[in-house]
């Protein structure tokens, strides 16, 4: 576990304003509520008149002046779009960033197996995603009790676990793809979530290219579909995985035998 | 048994149409307690060859057996009693000297506390600083420690000295006598053919990509060219086995590796004043080696 330890370490302070910043602008969003709940009762009706770009967000199926409705959207995407930017981040760059900044040939000089380096790593990014996860679920669950509505407990968990499914996908296909690069791969990352994240909203506002919801794991956490069916999209979140398990299968593949240069 | 044994070792980087050669045919062996010089300029294959011995590349063909393993199957084997010190010296931003240590020990499962500190304390290294305010030379003074405070049976040591100045060369050059005293294999590779000299007993000459030369440095020393200085005037361009002819005050200088006979007629039929006939230092041989064209 050294080098899980290791990797926790260095990656502290990228954790800590991730999710430093993914949990205030949550409680910040929350703590308005109260004060937007009775103009949003109207504002509800102008949205479902706005048409597709309204479906793009999933707003015109929500009622924007409920506490899950507004969650669902506001604070859907604050954590949905933050927490996929931090997963695709912390999993690009775990792997490639050894090579890119020289310090591949000293930890590689140790005897420690690739597959070891390529577990560890994996382990390091998992617990990073899990931890903040939890932070912003315990976040969120203060800023509800403090302006006094109720906990929607079952929606409110089935948000937060679709959206924690969607960073484990992006985080462990990022980090197949950290194990092909030589370098950092920040610009990877980022275009990847956020190219994902367009797709859903594409896909939302057509019918014809609904099928974009099985590329992109944003498709399994539109909080409008989780209200309305109570539960997640089984074979969405099955496929997700499925992309997941591919990347961190060609993590190994690849970094067990390529070269070090 | 040899600490290394590299049979027919080739490397080729890059796809099949557009491969490039890194090394090709190398075979080598240095024994158990050696301590060994590969010699060879920038680009020539050094690093290649170090790099697949320690399994951070893979070899095209060929194999490679360390400390009587071989590195495809036993890598970290291995590893666990070989210590390595890289050319260029990158380190993990943030950390102090002695997590890095600390770091280098735990991923070998080891305590190094107390053979750290003596090693930092004779290379006068500050193990609180943090590592990106540390000079280059510090941070080589670093990467030493790291590779030798586990007391490893097997030290490569890539360019070595590159950025210590010459107090801590020395005392560098000093430690590794005392291990390989001990019984540590040491393999260093290097540009700086004067400390090659001094300190191996043995040494490898690589020359784009080919081990050209391999034996001890006296015999590679006492090699069939000798630096001929003569003051007065001889015709040289009668002579075979003549190169880096200079022109020195009131004469000339060669290094010449053709017939002694000839030689001799050639200097009794010039005007000679003085005349010098010496084995030529490693460099003039390195010189001699990369000049010859095969």
């Amino acid at each position: 576990m050294t080098l899980m330890k290791h990797e926790l370490r260095q990656g502290r302070i990228s954790f800590a304003v991730w999710t430093g910043a993914i949990a205030a602008l949550l409680v910040i969003c929350l703590l308005v509520f109260p004060e937007m709940k009775g103009e949003m009762e109207t504002v509800s009706h102008l949205f479902a008149a706005m048409g597709s770009f309204a479906a793009a967000f999933g707003m015109d199926r929500l009622n924007f002046g409920s506490l899950t409705g507004f969650y669902a959207i506001e604070c859907g995407n604050v954590i949905g779009l933050g927490g996929a930017f931090f997963a695709a981040l912390a999993g690009v760059s775990i792997l490639s960033k050894e090579e890119g900044e020289g310090t591949a040939e000293f930890l590689l000089a140790h005897p420690v197996s690739r597959a070891r380096v390529v577990t560890e790593k994996l382990a390091a990014v998992l617990l990073q995603i899990a931890a903040m996860n939890l932070i912003v679920l315990v976040a969120s669950l203060l800023s509800i009790c403090a302006i006094g509505e109720a906990i929607p407990w079952r929606e409110l968990l089935l948000m937060h676990f679709a959206c924690f499914l969607l960073q484990i996908e992006l985080a462990a296909v990022c980090f197949g793809i950290s194990a092909f690069l030589r370098r950092g791969g920040f610009g990877v990352g980022l275009g990847i979530a956020t190219v994902l994240y367009f797709l859903n909203l594409i896909s939302n506002m057509s019918e014809k290219l609904k099928f974009l919801k099985y590329v992109t794991p944003f498709g399994y956490c539109e909080g409008a579909d989780i209200i309305a069916n109570g539960g997640l999209d089984a074979r969405l979140v099955m496929i997700g995985m499925l992309f997941a398990a591919l990347g961190v299968a060609a993590a190994y593949r690849n970094y067990c035998c390529k070269d070090i240069l | 048994m040899d600490a290394i044994r590299i049979d027919n070792l080739t490397k080729y980087y890059g796809a099949s149409r557009r491969r490039t050669r890194g090394i090709e045919q190398v075979s080598l062996t240095v024994a158990q307690g050696e301590f060994c010089g590969f010699i060879g300029p920038n680009g020539a294959g050094k690093s290649t060859t170090i790099r697949t011995l320690l399994g951070l590349i893979r070899p095209t063909e060929g194999s490679v057996q360390v400390l009587g393993l071989d590195i495809g199957k036993d890598r970290e084997k291995i590893l666990a009693q070989t210590g390595y010190l890289p050319s260029e010296v990158m380190f993990y931003p943030g950390m102090r000297v002695r997590d890095v240590l600390k770091l280098s020990a735990d991923l070998r499962r080891k305590d190094c506390r107390r053979e750290a500190a003596a090693l930092c304390e004779r290379l006068q290294l500050d193990d609180s600083r943090k590592v990106r305010e540390l000079s280059f030379g510090n941070r080589k003074k670093a990467a030493i420690v790291c590779a030798l405070q586990h007391e490893p049976e097997l030290l490569i040591l890539d360019e070595p000295t590159s950025g210590l100045d010459p107090l801590m060369q020395r005392e560098f050059f000093e430690i590794l006598r005392e291990k390989n005293r001990a019984g540590t294999t040491v393999f260093l590779s290097s540009h700086v053919l004067s400390e090659v000299q001094r300190n191996c007993t043995r040494a490898a000459v690589i020359r784009e990509g080919r081990i050209i030369a391999c034996d001890s440095v006296e015999a590679l020393s006492h090699s069939s060219a000798k630096r001929v200085t003569v003051r007065g005037q001889i015709r040289t361009d009668s002579l075979d086995g003549v190169r880096d002819l200079q022109e020195v005050p009131e004469g000339c200088s060669f290094l010449y590796s053709g017939g002694m006979k000839e030689l001799l007629a050639v200097l009794a039929s010039g005007e000679v004043h003085d005349l010098s006939i010496s084995e030529p230092d490693l460099e003039e041989i390195f010189m001699h080696f990369y000049s010859r064209k095969h």
